[in-house]
């Protein structure tokens, strides 16, 4: 699940004033800005009346399924063709991958409403958590299943630092240390809580921009395996 | 070899202080804490960006004190490079003079005075360590051969009471097995927990130097209480310098008493003087540690 925030209200009215824009489509996500209450349908007819209010027109509105999907996206631009012809701004509450999807299936200007923040684990309905960076490199067969690249504010492989105090971290004082609870669940696995330590990370191996084509290379729709 | 390695490693108590680079180009201030310290100490720790605020590099200060014709331990942490900054800059303190390195992880840019940096972190601690060591042994990190290697003597800090303790032992004990051959502790407080410390690193033939702070003032203990990344001054010793009529006088008897007793237990003291440079003699002297 991608986790976003709303981006500042006066920030989005910049946004729109620079534009020009009196007219606005605004659409939100069915899938990962509904689930973090930023870009659903309530938040998406929020950002409506909040703009009508304030004397812009809103020339329609849409939810799609999942905006970062390029083919729903251009059915949904397809559906609002009309809307949002006549608006001379998109604004897209969603992460910024959907902002992107947008911005591919129509000639207006679009602009953000969210701020994109991590890859998040619901942990319960309006609680996300991060836990993994995506790094293409995965360390957890060797971490008990907590990610010290994601989980430590530092981001060591090896650990704890000098920092930890009585197993809590010092940068987010909070939490406990990552690399305390990564040993502690070893040991209650009957594995080593001291062992080689992990190398160093091959950042080679997280893909920038990041690109996976699984497709079988000769057409066909028979089943690809992941490369 | 650097006269500081081979005290250390004949067995001799050393004694280590700590200066910190201006922020800014001029170095006289810097220089007169090397030379306050210089008389006592057998190396100076040259700190690197400490607390993730922005001082003169370490690198470059090192070599000041090298050129002072004063031992330097040049400190490293992973928060500002990544491996290819890290390892040409080791490689950089080994041309310019510098024989001894302290490991360190880095405090995180959210304490410090850049708050929006972006730590790097590429490497940690451990991993830095076993760059030094691949360095000393004539490789850099993708096994490539050196023209020229480097035989630094390579150090690692610990926190001796810091708890959980088995973890801790477990990280000392991997600090020594990727190359660290020195520790320097964070202040020390509890003779116990140093001395189940000490006990680690010397089964492992490694040497270990304990930390203590000038406690000078009140207002010191508040910052390190509330601002120092894991430390913390025990009550009753807060409750002493608080008492105190000369809270200074006070913090550099504790001292001495400190010093005194790591006698004992460690191979050596490192003295983190907070400002009061001109009392480190003093502690080292009246400890009974050199004359």
């Amino acid at each position: 699940m991608i986790i976003t925030r709303p981006r500042e209200w006066g920030r989005i009215r910049r946004q729109l004033a620079d534009l020009g824009a009196t007219r606005v489509f605004i659409t939100g996500c069915g899938e990962c800005a509904t689930v973090a209450h930023t870009g659903g349908e309530p938040e998406v007819l929020a950002a409506k009346e909040r703009l009508e209010e304030e004397g812009l027109t809103v020339t329609g509105w849409s939810v799609g399924d999942v905006t970062c999907h390029a083919g729903g996206q251009r059915l949904e631009a397809r559906k609002h063709a009309c809307e949002i012809e006549s608006a001379d701004a998109v604004l897209v509450l969603a992460c910024g991958a959907g902002v992107q999807t947008v911005a591919d299936t129509t000639t207006k200007p679009v602009t953000p409403g969210l701020e994109s923040v991590f890859l998040g684990n619901v942990v319960r309905n309006g609680v996300f958590e991060e836990r993994c960076q995506m790094c293409g490199d995965c360390v957890l067969d060797r971490t008990a299943g907590i990610c010290p690249v994601t989980t430590c504010p530092k981001g060591l492989l090896n650990g704890p630092c000098g920092g930890m105090w009585n197993g809590m971290c010092e940068v987010v004082a909070d939490r406990e240390c990552t690399h305390v609870l990564i040993r502690r669940r070893l040991a209650e696995q009957g594995r080593a809580i001291k062992a080689e330590p992990l190398p160093p990370k091959d950042y080679s191996k997280k893909l920038k921009p990041g690109r996976v084509d699984i497709r079988p290379k000769h057409g066909g729709r028979k089943a690809g395996g992941a490369s | 070899m650097s006269h500081f390695r081979e005290l250390l490693e004949s067995g001799s108590f050393v004694v280590t202080g700590e200066i910190a680079p201006p922020l800014g180009t001029d170095i006289s201030a810097m220089a007169a804490s090397v030379w306050a310290l210089a008389s006592v100490c057998d190396a100076i720790n040259v700190t690197d960006n400490q607390g993730a605020t922005l001082h003169l590099s370490s690198l470059a200060a090192s070599r000041v004190v090298h050129e002072m014709g004063v031992e330097p331990i040049f400190q490293q942490t992973c928060r500002d490079r990544n491996r290819l900054a890290l390892q040409s800059d080791l490689l950089a303190a080994w041309t310019f003079g510098l024989t001894t390195l302290l490991a360190v992880t880095g405090d995180d840019p959210r304490s410090g005075d850049h708050p929006e940096a972006k730590g790097v972190f590429d490497l940690d601690s451990t991993q830095l360590i076993q760059m030094a060591r691949g360095f000393n042994e004539g490789h850099d990190m993708k096994g490539r051969d050196l023209k020229g290697a480097t035989d630094f003597l390579i150090g690692a800090a610990m926190f001796p009471e810091a708890e959980p303790w088995d973890i801790q032992q477990a990280r000392i004990e991997e600090k020594m097995a990727a190359g660290a051959r020195f520790f320097q502790t964070q202040a020390v407080f509890d003779l116990d927990k140093f001395q189940r410390a000490a006990d680690v690193v010397h089964a492992a033939g490694a040497k270990v130097i304990a930390g203590i702070l000038v406690l000078r003032s009140p207002r010191v203990i508040r910052f390190i209480n509330e601002r120092l990344a894991g430390l913390m001054v025990p009550d009753h010793i807060a409750a002493r310098i608080e008492r105190a009529e000369d809270a200074a006088e006070e913090a550099v008897l504790l001292a001495i008493e400190q010093a005194r007793a790591l006698r004992q237990i460690a191979d050596g003291v490192h003295v983190m003087p907070l400002g009061l440079d001109a009392a480190v003699p003093r502690i080292i002297r009246e400890a009974g540690i050199k004359e």
